[in-house]
């Protein structure tokens, strides 16, 4: 008996019972389901965090210096050495001075918005466009100018989109206008990258009363080599204060990838609790097929009697099982892919996160892989008991 | 030349705690090809026995069972297994036609497992099954047929892959005396067109259909020889000659 006719008899006999064959496969089409949506899920969190990293850029190194531990200090121009230093590693630095005060559109109070110090370099780093009006320059940086460039957000919220020229208060202090940001997301909103002014990070640094400059981006040249110029940069740092405890270096790659690490052992473990239900279904497979061979004793006597050899009569139970949990396998799969619509629909409208659950490729072949195992392995012993069946017996089973 | 059935000195013993019993003891006959023969005794008499070891559904405790000329007892179960469906073709008492399955897929069954093609088995199936006269029921599954011929479909069965024997084990025991009459009329008919028939009965009016009796009692055989000679104890019923 070859395989497609072993093949279209499990069909004929699952076929035959629609209902039974329904409950039985419940257990993998939860199973394979809940994998799907754990492991969507975990995939939507990462999309979601690499996103957001990928806005604060991924090639950069963030320097801290905390100046704990050491009683030498570093200026800004010490760090452009460093930048000088390490030039096989980075093409770019700028300080940036983060602004917590006030920020004031005649008397309207901006109190989301992001006020940050940073020299002209800054707007390369990021690669971000002036779309309106002139970037920050070296001069504003000598001179300290009280100018800003701001971002499409704010101008088309506090001006109405014309905002070159006009004045806007920070701390206090009337900053021009001199350049509006082209806009970086997709839907600007409050807080968020468009929702920001950029001033010369000399001018931020003596507004918020700082002597020196205590934060700096890098930009490195190879991302996919951020480790090994963190660890140059982190070199130099060490060459300047002679403590490990004095500056803090931050790779975004690498917090990334610590942070997707995190994330993936929690959704490996998840998936695998998951992965449980469909052992359980396996043993609902297998105790429906245990019953299967009991009811089915006399047929399995009369095909012996009629030339079945053990081996055909095994692959018959073992593909029914097989097939039963395939078929399961597939209606899993539509589940999951409802069940991921359905929570990218409530993640997105009721928690107003933007993030899509993604089952993976690899998730539903590994599901479809499991079931069909899970198939063959539990529905083995019910084939071996009814091949086994002495046929004299099974003949005359009631 | 080689019987086809040969039994030699043949016995099989059941141990039921500390009491055995010879279902066959010392048995030996054998059956050439062509002959009609009825295994007849009592209830108890090892009718069954002998019927299972002829199938190859059973193998003997001592002694030998020959067929073909092959020694059945040292066959393992893979070979029982062809040999039932190459060399066999099964009649039962209660039909043991598969209810799923409409009567062409049954009747197909021992081709399904002689390895025959789909194409093969269907039109082997439908000849068999026009044969015995249920050419129109194709599609019928078993359970809307009357008894009688629910048995024409379990002799179609039992032909469909041409086996050397046909064994038919008290094949008339379900049916009312006519049906049954007509049953035993397709077994002299297959019979006559040459093929080796092993009917079991407890029935001494039935066995009358065959050419040859072979009487048991207690697990041996106390008569062998042919229907008509009156020591085998079967009434000739006239118009079944
Ligand atoms: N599996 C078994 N285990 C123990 N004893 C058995 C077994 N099968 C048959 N016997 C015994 O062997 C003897 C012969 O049994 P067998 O079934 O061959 O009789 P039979 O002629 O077919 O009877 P019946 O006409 O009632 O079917 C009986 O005494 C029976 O009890
Ligand atoms: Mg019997």
């Amino acid at each position: 008996m070859s395989f497609s006719e072993s093949l279209s008899l499990a069909l004929q006999n699952i076929w035959g019972s629609k209902m039974r064959s329904f409950l039985t496969m419940l257990g993998i089409i939860i199973g394979i389901a809940a994998v799907m949506v754990i492991v969507g899920l975990g995939n939507g969190m990462e999309n979601y965090m690499t996103d957001m990293f990928k806005t604060i850029g991924t090639n950069i190194c963030e320097v801290t210096l905390t100046g704990r531990d050491t009683s030498r200090t570093a200026s800004v121009e010490d760090m452009y050495e460093v930048l000088r230093d390490n030039a096989r590693y980075f093409d770019n630095m700028s300080p940036t001075v983060s602004m917590r005060g006030s920020i004031k559109v005649g008397t309207e109070e901006l109190d989301y918005t992001n006020a940050t110090g940073v020299a002209e370099t800054y707007f390369e780093i990021k690669s971000y466009e002036i779309a309106e009006g002139r970037a920050l320059h070296y001069m504003d940086m000598e001179a300290r100018s009280r100018v800003c460039v701001i971002g499409s957000y704010v101008a088309n919220e506090y001006y109405g989109g014309h905002a070159v020229g006009e004045t806007i208060r920070i701390n206090g202090a009337e900053f021009t206008i001199v350049g509006v940001m082209a806009q970086e997301d997709d839907e600007p909103a409050r807080g968020m990258t468009d929702d920001v002014v950029y001033l010369p990070y000399s001018t931020a640094a003596r507004l918020s009363g700082l002597g020196s400059v205590s934060s700096y981006s890098f930009t490195v040249i190879d991302e996919d080599n951020v480790s090994i110029a963190k660890t140059a940069l982190e070199n130099s740092l060490y060459d300047i204060f002679r403590s490990e405890d004095a500056y803090m270096v931050i790779s975004m790659t690498q917090l990334l990838s610590v942070m997707t690490d995190m994330l993936n052992v929690v959704i490996t473990i998840l998936a695998v609790i998951a992965g449980i239900s469909l052992v359980v279904g396996g043993v609902g497979i297998m105790n429906i097929m245990l019953v299967s061979v009991t009811e089915r004793t006399r047929e399995i006597g009369i095909r012996k009697a009629l030339g079945a050899k053990e081996s055909s009569i095994m692959v018959q139970f073992v593909i029914e099982a097989a097939v039963t949990a395939c078929i399961g396998g597939i209606f899993g799969i539509i589940a999951g892919f409802g069940f991921s619509s359905l929570g990218t629909v409530i993640i997105t409208n009721i928690l107003g996160f933007d993030m899509e659950v993604t089952p993976s490729a690899g998730s539903i072949v590994l599901a479809v892989g499991a079931s069909a195992a899970i198939g063959v392995a539990f529905g083995f012993l019910p084939a071996r008991k009814a091949a086994l069946l002495n046929p004299i017996d099974a003949l005359r089973y009631e | 030349m080689t019987p086809l059935i040969e039994f030699r000195d043949l016995c099989k013993t059941y141990v039921m705690g500390d009491t055995i019993v010879r279902a066959a003891d010392h048995i030996s006959f054998s059956v050439n090809e062509g002959e009609f023969v009825a295994i007849v005794g009592k209830s108890g008499s090892g009718k069954s026995t002998c019927m299972n070891i002829i199938g190859c559904l059973d193998v003997p405790t001592s002694g030998e069972y020959l067929l073909d000329g092959r020694n059945v007892g040292a066959m393992s179960k893979n070979e029982l297994s062809e040999i039932r469906n190459a060399k066999l073709g099964f009649i039962f008492q209660q039909y043991n036609l598969l209810p799923k399955l409409d009567l062409l897929d049954n009747v197909a069954v021992p081709l399904l497992y002689a390895g025959k093609g789909k194409r093969e088995r269907r039109a082997t199936a439908q000849k068999m099954l026009e044969r015995v006269g249920l050419g129109d029921k194709l599609h019928n599954r078993p359970n809307q047929l009357s008894g009688g011929q629910q048995q024409r479909v379990s002799i179609a069965r039992a032909l469909s892959n041409s086996p050397s024997v046909i064994l038919a084990d008290e094949p008339t025991g379900a049916l009312d005396s006519r049906t049954g009459r007509e049953v035993l009329e397709m077994l002299q008919a297959l019979h006559k067109e040459g093929n080796t028939v092993v009917l079991i009965t407890h029935d001494n009016s039935i066995a009358a259909t065959a050419q040859r009796i072979i009487r048991l009692e207690d697990g041996r055989v106390t008569f062998d020889g042919p229907a008509s000679d009156p020591k085998a104890g079967v009434e000739k019923a006239g118009a079944m000659a």
